[in-house]
């Protein structure tokens, strides 16, 4: 019973959040990823994005609201998704029309384009508090748990609760979705692969008759697309604040990083190393702990090795770490 | 060219006589509060407030013989220690103000109050710095508020919390002044009478998830989590996870959770709750709503404090026969506080004559103003309970 106990403890507080930031983490650094590996430069303005194309997704979900549209259940937000990105993907395609395709034709250094990326990312920043403000937004409705943690004591008779929320299962459920459909494309069509070799080798991919406008605007498409649901996921999950959009570009630079720049297997797992690493290193042991060991070594201190404060310093560990000792990443994608 | 300089220097010297003369009778007070930054939306109300009862005294003519009030207006800022000394700096060296209402936050207060009153011999009455350190700052007498110390406040969460029985608790602050000073005090409180605290972690406002802080907070335990946080900020977020996850489901809510939010946020989630916040009586408070009659926000965080504060400074000149800090200051508590004659917010003027009249006060004011130790209010609380979704009056202290 006790080592029951401790489960549920483990997976109520540091499991199930876990996942579902990892998951979230994993969609951002996807796009990271993906731009670094076919146009070739860091896109700063990726957390950004995610708040613009999240923003879309708020509004035309408070208009389904006023309508009197809903899911059921399941968030209204999910209804919404389709038409943010859409709105995500014009608004990525002007910007490379107007900015990005400018430097591409002259060729300019891959630092030119990170500092482009910047000024981009100021600019979205701007327009998006310009046009929903600095503040909290929420926007989740439908049922709020799969199961409460008061039901899951009655039901088991266990002194921990397990608590999982409908937003936690649903950002597991459209994280799987979305990565089997982008590695499907990836690997098994036309443009996908098209889409490869661009990034392997990009002369060898014009010689052979690539068209690399084409390849870019598909790539501008599904970063879009996982930006925006990133996004939503992340903003249905917990809440939507520009600010903290802002704040996610380091652990998903992070995760993208660990994983291998380039290599999209590389992001998930990436995403998946940082949110663990984040949530269990500032987890207090405490209650696990006196739960499993005998009494005598129960620890009567909280056996938290890092205070929750330090959370975003465990990322920036991780990074360098990793850029010490395995410069490629945990999985083979380019050196940074 | 020479004569005309000569003339014209010779022309504004007897210009600033005449000036000086004209306005002997003058009392400048000055009203240095945040008018800009994070309590912006509280200031103006406090500062209305501070000058209807320099208006109240003005309109009366009994000040001094007939001195009349002005005040002047300046920005704390709340959160910039170096624009606040400038601006008290500027009103004290160059409007020539008697007397500060102000400033608002703690952090301002204790830097204006060593950098610049202490160095020019200027009373503050501060009508919202509420940090435990300001009691024990060097003051030379020179410092009141009008608002309780959160040492105060620490003691009164321990009494509530005893008398339900709640022996362990774990506690979250917002990682400021207010949060650290009000979590430490009441830590120490609730310790000395038998309690224990099982964990005092900080919480960082605006973030998006507090999954991670909870789940520190839940490893730790306690029958109730104490949220010494702003219920706009990182508080509501915490009492969010800790309910999602199941880690607390009752809570103690200190004054900067109190508000209409907190049950629109949570309704019956947070039923079994309690929590206390600094408030006059529905009497006094209704009296000062109908005095005020819709020119602002009366009931406003600190606003009746402000009225309070700046009746306070001008009471103690008349008491003292003399608008002069240095002459003043020991008179505040003397007004402040029994014997003498009950006086309410809005009659001031009454107040005038008696003290004019050689006799005492014992001022009431909007708040029920009762000065101890170092020149701070006693505070009154009204604690509060949650139940059935709505926040009810659980009784005073």
């Amino acid at each position: 019973m006790d080592f029951l106990n401790a489960l549920v403890a483990f997976l109520n507080f540091v499991l199930v959040p876990g996942t579902a930031y990892g998951a979230q983490l994993a969609l951002g650094a996807l796009g990271v990823t993906l731009i670094y590996g076919i146009l070739r430069f860091s896109n700063f303005a990726h957390g950004d994005t995610m708040a613009f194309g999240t923003m879309f997704v708020i509004l035309i979900t408070w208009g389904l609201q006023g309508l009197g549209v809903s899911f059921g259940p399941l968030p209204t937000a999910l209804l919404a998704l389709p038409f943010g990105i859409l709105v995500c993907a014009a608004f990525l395609l002007i910007t490379d029309r107007f900015v990005y395709r400018f430097y591409r034709r002259e060729r300019v250094k891959p630092v030119v384009f990170v500092m482009v990326s910047l000024g981009v990312m100021f600019i979205m920043n701007g327009l998006t508090r310009f046009i929903i403000g600095p503040g909290d937004q929420r926007f989740a409705d439908g049922e709020r748990f799969i199961i409460r943690a008061r039901d899951f004591k009655e039901m088991t008779g266990l002194n921990e609760g397990l608590a999982i929320k409908t937003t936690q299962g649903i950002t597991l459920v459209t994280a799987i979705i979305v990565v089997a459909v982008l590695f499907w494309f990836l690997n098994k069509t036309r443009t996908g692969k098209s889409m490869r070799a661009f990034s392997d080798n990009e002369d060898l991919a014009l010689l052979s008759g690539i068209n690399p406008e084409r390849v870019v605007m598909i790539t501008w498409l599904i970063v879009a697309a996982l930006a925006t649901v990133a996004g939503t996921l992340y903003g249905l999950d917990k809440s939507f604040k520009p600010f903290t959009y802002f704040q996610l570009l380091l652990p998903i630079f992070a995760a993208a990083i660990v994983g291998g720049l380039g290599n999209p297997l590389g992001a998930i797992a990436g995403g998946f190393v940082i949110a663990f690493s984040e949530v269990t290193v500032t987890y207090a042991f405490k209650k696990v702990a006196g739960y499993v060991l005998p009494d005598a070594l129960a620890p009567s201190g909280l056996a938290q090795l890092l205070s929750t404060d330090y959370k975003f310093a465990v990322s920036f560990v991780i990074l360098i770490i990793v850029l010490l000792f395995r410069p490629t990443g945990l999985f083979k994608g380019q050196s940074v | 060219m020479k004569k005309l300089l000569l003339a014209t220097a010779a022309t504004s010297l007897m210009a600033g006589t005449a000036f000086a003369d004209g306005h002997a009778k003058e009392v400048k007070l000055g009203i240095i509060l945040g008018f800009t930054g994070p309590i912006e939306s509280l200031t103006p109300s406090m500062g209305d407030a501070a000058e209807l009862a320099m208006k109240e005294v003005t309109d009366s003519g009994l000040l001094l013989d007939g001195a009349k009030v002005t005040p002047v207006r300046g920005d704390s800022t709340c959160v910039d220690a170096g624009a606040a000394t400038a601006v008290a700096e500027r009103q004290i060296t160059g409007d020539g103000v008697k007397g500060i209402v102000g400033a608002d936050c703690s952090g301002v207060t204790g830097a204006i109050l060593s950098n610049v009153a202490l160095a020019n011999g200027v009373v503050m009455v501060s009508p919202s710095a509420t940090s435990p350190a300001l009691s024990t700052a060097e003051d030379n007498g020179l410092f009141f508020r009008t608002s309780p110390s959160d040492a105060r406040q620490g003691v009164v969460m321990t009494e509530v919390l005893m008398e339900q029985d709640i022996k362990e608790v774990a506690l979250t602050y917002t990682n400021n002044d207010y949060g650290k000073g009000l979590a430490d005090s009441f830590q120490a409180a609730f310790e000395e009478a038998g309690g224990t605290v099982t964990i005092n972690a900080a919480h960082e406002d605006g973030k998006a998830d507090y999954s991670a802080e909870v789940g520190a907070l839940a490893a730790a335990g306690g029958d109730r989590l104490v949220v010494a946080g702003y219920v706009d900020q990182g508080g509501s977020g915490i009492v969010r996870a800790a309910l999602d996850s199941g880690a607390f489901d009752s809570f103690h809510f200190p004054d900067g959770m109190i508000s209409a939010k907190l049950v629109e946020n949570f309704g019956s989630e947070i039923d079994g709750s309690s929590g206390q916040h600094p408030s006059p009586s529905e009497e006094l408070s209704q009296r000062f709503t109908d005095l005020v009659g819709g020119a602002f926000e009366a009931t406003s965080p600190f606003t009746p404090e402000s009225y309070d504060a700046a009746a306070l400074i001008l009471l103690a000149m008349q008491s003292a026969g003399s608008m002069e800090p240095g002459d003043y200051k020991d008179k505040v508590m003397d007004v402040a506080n029994a014997p003498g004659e009950k006086i309410q917010a809005g009659e001031l003027a009454k107040a005038l004559q008696i003290l004019k009249d050689g006799g005492d006060i014992d001022y009431v004011g909007a708040t029920d103003v009762e000065l101890i130790g170092p020149g701070e209010a006693a505070g009154n609380y009204r604690v509060v309970g949650f139940e059935g979704g709505a926040e009810v009056t659980a009784g005073r202290k």
